[in-house]
């Protein structure tokens, strides 16, 4: 692959995953650019996790190539280890030591000196909000702080890749900010992240995403531009009772795609001009006089569902 | 392989054992345990054997052999009988345990070759027991042999072309007064540093997986080798720790005699726990749940060794393809280290044999266990 300017940090060509029967990744392409924070997103068993594994070489492609700052990674995994930090999705950091021991048992590994162990570790937890934590056993903390020591423990040394499977997965917001945060300060570095996420409002901080459906990647753009491909329009229907709007709406001409959203239903049309009046009325129709029908911006999460539900375009 | 990564694993290792119940147990309760269990449980000493004679004989020279049986105080004479059926009757009512049958030409053949043979039958049954009475009786057998052997020769003015049952003089020399502690003990304390060694080792790389601490150990720049010998380093300490207590224990509780040097066993035990937390380490690799390991390797090491390293039943008394087994049994060749060490004062050029095996299967334990392990997920 042709990478003229040297500034992809990790590509991987026909990547291939096969567990028995089950096809995890059918053959992906990605080139994430270095100081990008690239965002991996898809329903469970996409292949998220199989993907991350495969890029950490920890888990071997059956077949496809993998280069990871200009290391091939299938060929020589050991080579790429010092680059990249992994994160796996399952807390992999020791439960019965402590936050210090387990920060300085990483260190070691990757051969940190002393004393920058010792700042970055200051820094770190001071930016995760974790300083009055060091002594407390890893298996005691609370989910958050689980994800945000491995974030600390995989940021101890300096990646030039760092791989985040669902890394704020059970984590509150507060602690999510910091997070983010810490992964926004690492860009100036020139540090590569690759992170899969379940949560819109993250995919929408990533500067570009790849949407991933049954092992392939079904689109792979910067979040405003899957916006701009999301085919039709979408009107927000607005009433007391948004299960019963859901059910009435559903199956009416021009409507595309249905999200229920607590008090609201997202419905994506192919016009939304003509179909708001016909919607309204159809409503009124079933008993639903009250409902307010406007047309708004797609969030990502609408996107996500046009592009990956049934008979959209691949 | 890199000197700070070998230490954070050690260093993180003795972190997880230290604080870790079941492994603290086994490293410091099941010794103590173990010793005392074994130790009291196999040194019953065993007198008064009840036996039958069955004298084809009626010689001086028969008579003098009985004799010699009565007189050892291991052995009652529960019946004199006069064929080969009242002897079966008499084992399988339990009237007595063994029988000694002397042919009828024994005194005849003795005298004219300086050798005869004499025949023994004990009742497996209870194979402790039996064996303890086997080696009794061979060592009277072994005993009156060499009076016989004595007089023969002054008699004749020359040795006699062999002599019966020597392989079982060392053991009537060095053992004196035949106890059966003194054998059984320094066995004991074998069947216990390779259950122990296996037992911790084989936790140490399944504890990973299962607790799903492997996926990201791997994903760092961390050697297969620096993680064995990382992970080996506190275990060997405890090991040896251990082997300290249990061998006190054998000298200075059991005050079984210690003729040999501190340094030959300590170099040999530090080879047989190379090898037995190699082969714990090996399965803790193949098999990736702490329980299911720690099963297997007790199978692996309690089995073999409780059974075929010698420590209870002597080889030379096994089936001819049974011994040609207990050649890969590694405890057997430290159990006849440490009997020799202990009870003969052997030394290290002595124990060339055995030891040279310890070493060979060390090195293969290592070889194969360092490459055993895989940085991968699959
Ligand atoms: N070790 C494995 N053995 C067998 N099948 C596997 C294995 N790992 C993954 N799979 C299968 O491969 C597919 C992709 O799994 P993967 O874990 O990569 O999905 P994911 O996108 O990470 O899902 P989630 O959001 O639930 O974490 C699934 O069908 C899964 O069952
Ligand atoms: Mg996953």
């Amino acid at each position: 692959m042709t990478d003229p300017a040297g500034e992809v940090a990790v590509l991987a060509r026909g990547l291939v995953r096969r567990f028995g029967p089950v096809s995890a990744v059918r053959g992906i392409d990605l080139a994430v650019r270095r100081g990008e924070i690239f965002g991996l997103v898809g329903p469970d068993g996409a292949g998220k996790t199989t993907i991350m594994r495969m890029l950490a070489g920890v888990l071997r492609p059956d077949a496809g190539e993998i280069h990871l700052e200009g290391v091939d990674v299938v060929a020589d995994p050991e080579r790429a280890k010092p680059l990249l930090s992994y994160m796996p999705q399952r807390f992999g950091l020791y439960e019965d030591l402590t936050v210090a021991e387990n920060i300085f048992f990483y260190a070691t590994l990757f051969a940190v000196p002393a004393r920058v162990r010792r700042d970055r570790s200051q820094e770190l937890l001071a930016a995760a909000g974790m300083l009055p934590f060091r002594r407390r056993l890893a298996g005691q903390l609370s989910g958050g702080m689980k994800q945000k020591l491995g974030l600390v423990c995989a940021l101890i040394h300096t990646p030039r890749v760092l791989l985040l499977d669902e890394p704020t997965t059970g984590v509150d917001p507060v602690s999510r900010r910091d997070f983010w945060g810490i992964l926004y300060g690492l860009r100036e570095h020139g540090v590569t992240i690759l992170l899969s996420t379940a949560y819109m409002d993250e995919a929408e901080r990533c500067s570009r995403l790849a949407l991933l459906h049954a092992g392939a990647i079904r689109h792979c753009d910067t979040p405003a531009r899957l916006k701009q491909a999301m085919p039709g329009a979408l009107l927000a229907v607005v009433t007391r009772d948004a299960r019963r709007a859901h059910a009435a709406v559903e199956g009416a001409a021009g409507v595309l795609g249905l999200l229920l959203m607590g008090d609201r239903v997202n419905v994506r049309v192919d016009d939304a001009e003509r179909r708001a009046p016909e919607l309204r009325a159809r409503l009124a129709g079933q008993g639903i006089a009250d409902a307010d029908i406007t047309p708004i911006e797609p969030g990502i999460e609408d996107v996500f569902v046009a592009l990956l539900g049934s008979g959209s375009p691949a | 392989m890199n000197l700070g990564r070998l230490f954070a694993i050690a260093f993180k290792e003795t972190l997880q054992v230290w604080r870790d119940p079941r492994s603290l147990a086994i490293a410091l309760l099941m010794p103590l345990m173990q010793m005392v269990l074994l130790g009291y449980g196999v040194s019953l000493d065993i007198r008064r054997v009840p036996l039958c004679v069955y004298d084809q004989e009626h010689s001086q020279t028969s008579r003098e052999l009985v004799q010699r049986f009565v007189a050892s105080d291991w052995f009652v004479i529960a019946r004199n009988l006069n064929d080969e059926r009242a002897v079966r009757d008499a084992m399988n009512r339990g009237t007595c345990i063994g029988a000694v049958t002397i042919p009828v030409n024994f005194s005849r053949v003795l005298a004219s070759t300086g050798n005869a043979e004499v025949q023994t039958v004990f009742d497996a049954t209870d194979a402790n027991t039996t064996t303890i009475a086997t080696g009794y009786a061979q060592g009277v057998i072994a005993l009156a042999t060499a009076d016989f052997a004595a007089r023969w020769a002054a008699a004749h003015g020359t040795r006699p072309p062999s002599v019966g049952s020597v392989d079982l003089q060392p053991r009537v020399l060095f053992n004196e007064g035949l106890d059966s502690r003194n054998f059984i003990i320094p066995g004991v304390v074998a069947v216990i540093l390779g259950l122990i060694g296996a037992q911790l080792t084989s936790l140490t790389v399944a504890r990973e997986w299962e607790r799903g601490t492997m996926e990201q150990l791997i994903s760092t720049p961390v050697t297969a080798l620096e993680v064995m010998i990382g992970k080996l380093i506190p275990y060997f300490a405890i090991g040896l720790f251990d082997a300290a207590f249990c061998l006190a224990a054998a000298a200075f509780w059991f005050q079984v005699p210690f003729r040999g040097s501190l340094v030959t066993v300590l170099l040999t035990t530090g080879l047989f726990t190379v090898v037995v937390m190699g082969i714990g380490y090996l399965v803790s690799v193949r098999i990736r749940s702490q329980l299911g390991a720690s099963q297997v390797a007790l199978m692996l090491t309690m089995l073999p060794t409780s059974l075929l390293s010698g420590y209870t039943f002597p080889i030379d008394q096994m089936p001819a393809p049974i011994q040609a087994v207990t050649l890969i049994v590694y405890a057997r060749y430290y159990v006849t280290i440490l009997r020799a060490v202990f009870l003969k004062g052997s030394t290290v050029a002595d124990l060339a044999v055995p030891i040279l095996a310890l070493v060979l299967y060390a090195a293969a334990i290592i070889w194969i266990a360092a490459r055993a392990f895989r940085k991968r997920l699959d």
